[in-house]
């Protein structure tokens, strides 16, 4: 076995091989590399016809109109075009929106960047398993309120939220509604002609296809109107100007085309290997995992290792590239801040590892996994204080910490 | 984050990894930080009728690099009276380690583990 083991999906997904050869199929001049906006010779309509056709690719894997398709960098720019756009656009009907706080940096720092705009965000705060109500919703929502947005599945726990009950919510108030799709799309059915969705955020990467491509899904009937966020040649409808990088569209689109063919299978081959990597901790002692168990996608587990803390944990896990529920490993010091909206306390916010599974995973990478998790907590719990209280009976909230 | 080989070398091996009986006369005990900053450094002394540090043990819960300055301290404090070991600083531990930037608390934590563990022998020696 091929060591180390890459159980980070969620963070990005290797380009699939047949991806790539498509996509160099495209950048040199022996390939199509023309501007899809050049419109007087071959070489660019060739490039267009190719976009437009990965442009129909992602429509047909969630239900959409190829024409509600438009190209973007990323998911963040989805979001930063979706919520802005939307806000700037219909900021006449009122200036306040909605969001929850587990969701991804790339909606939160949108929307404190709207805050210091002049208007007003609530940042609803999930249940303990990560899922928000449509009646925390619905107590949230006021006259002024013009956008809501929320996640379909969350990047670090997992959980998948009701996006068909609370568009109906949105739909029947009025408000605009856009969903940050970047870890559901391939991972679970979307079919925007029954969701009441407005605007819906992608990722080319998080689906085996390349980084520095996203879409936004912008809805037409009804007709959902943006601001630009992004000015120039007038590309994608005026709603995002800049050349499209055919080479990307092409890969992001045959990805996109693999996964309406090939997801129904991998979602059962990715929960049979949930399933195993977890029946193989669960009976670690004071483990514990995060977020609604039912309501979840399978290629996504976060699971929290009680009196150990996770920089070490990852640190001993050496040949299996996982991430940290906690942020130690950037410069800040803080535990992360969607597992500390769940209400879970610091340290075991610390001690929290995602796992997540892909379409390499191997059974004997997950067997592997195991052993090496159940070596590590064994390992850093004969080292850790915390754990000898614990065995001792003492509460540790009764205990007098220096903070530093 | 790459870790120097010596955080490594004293993670994948700590040294001195245990605890004395708090309640023998000669073990002091420190212990520092808090669960929720992420890192608790518990550092016990044992220490002689003349004043030297014969023995010392750590738990540490943290990252890599607080389990690597505790397993260090332990090391250096044995055979250092407590004055002695009053003098280890935290930029001798982080330059040993050769800690970077971010993980410069760990050391800053160390130090503090060993001055707690100090106060607790004068405390209980009426010092």
């Amino acid at each position: 076995m091929k060591l180390p083991i890459y159980l980070d999906y969620a963070a990005t997904t290797p380009v699939d091989a047949r991806v790539a050869e498509k996509m160099m199929q495209f950048l040199t001049m022996d390939g199509e590399f023309g501007n899809p906006a050049s419109r007087s010779h071959r070489f660019g309509w060739q490039a267009e016809e190719a976009v437009e056709i990965a442009r129909s690719q992602i429509a047909e894997l969630v239900n959409a109109d190829p024409r509600e398709i438009v190209f973007t960098s990323g998911a963040t720019e989805s979001n930063n075009l979706a919520i802005k756009g939307a806000a700037d656009f219909y900021h006449k009907k009122g200036k306040h929106l909605i969001t929850v706080k587990t969701e991804h940096k790339a909606t939160l720092d949108t929307m404190r960047q709207l805050e210091r705009e002049g208007y007003e965000v609530t940042y609803l705060e999930p249940q303990t398993d990560g899922l928000v109500t449509v009646a925390m919703l619905e107590a949230a929502i006021r006259p002024d309120t013009s956008v809501v947005s929320v996640m379909f599945v969350n990047n670090e726990i997992g959980v998948v939220q009701d996006i068909a009950a609370i568009g109906e919510l949105c739909r029947s108030k009025g408000i605009i509604f856009h969903v940050d799709a970047a870890q559901a799309a391939s991972k679970l059915d979307i079919d925007l002609q029954t969701l009441k969705v407005d605007l819906m955020s992608f990722s080319g990467h998080k689906a085996y296809g390349p980084k520095g491509i996203g879409a936004l899904f912008v809805r037409r009937k009804p007709r959902i109107r943006l601001e630009a966020q992004m000015h120039g040649g007038g590309h994608e409808r005026g709603m995002r100007s800049g050349t499209l990088p055919t080479h990307q569209i092409v890969a992001m689109g045959e990805a996109f085309r693999l996964a309406k063919l090939e997801m129904h299978d991998e979602i059962k081959r990715i929960t049979a290997l949930r399933d195993r990597l977890i029946n193989g901790v669960k009976d670690i002692e004071q483990v514990f995992l995060n977020g609604n168990r039912e309501h979840r996608v399978p290629h996504i587990t976060n699971i929290s290792f009680n009196y150990v803390e996770g920089e070490s944990l990852i640190m001993a896990l050496k040949d299996i590239a996982v991430s940290s529920g906690s942020a130690c490993t950037s410069a800040s010091l803080e535990p992360s801040y969607v597992l500390r909206a769940l209400g879970m306390s610091d340290e075991l916010a610390h001690s929290s590892i995602r796992f997540s599974i892909g379409r390499y995973t191997t059974e004997e990478q997950i067997d592997h996994t195991i052993k090496i998790v159940h070596q590590a907590i064994e390992k850093l719990r004969a080292m850790s204080p915390l754990w000898d209280m614990y065995k001792d009976g003492v509460d540790l909230n009764t205990v007098a910490w220096v903070a530093h | 984050m790459a870790y120097s080989n010596k955080v490594i070398d004293h993670y994948e091996n700590p040294r001195n990894v245990g605890s004395f009986d708090k309640d023998d006369a000669s073990v002091a005990t420190g212990m520092v930080g808090a669960p929720a900053c992420g890192d608790v450094m518990k550092l016990q002394i044992k220490v002689n009728a003349d004043g030297i540090i014969e023995d010392a043990k750590f738990k540490t819960y943290g990252c890599g690099s607080a389990i690597a300055s505790s397993s260090l301290v332990t090391e250096w404090v044995k055979g250092k009276s407590l004055d002695e070991a009053q003098q280890i600083k935290n930029t001798d531990i982080a330059q040993e380690l050769a800690l970077p930037p971010v993980k410069i608390h760990c050391s800053i934590l160390a130090e503090d583990a060993i001055k707690a563990a100090i106060a607790d022998y004068k405390q209980k020696h009426g010092g």
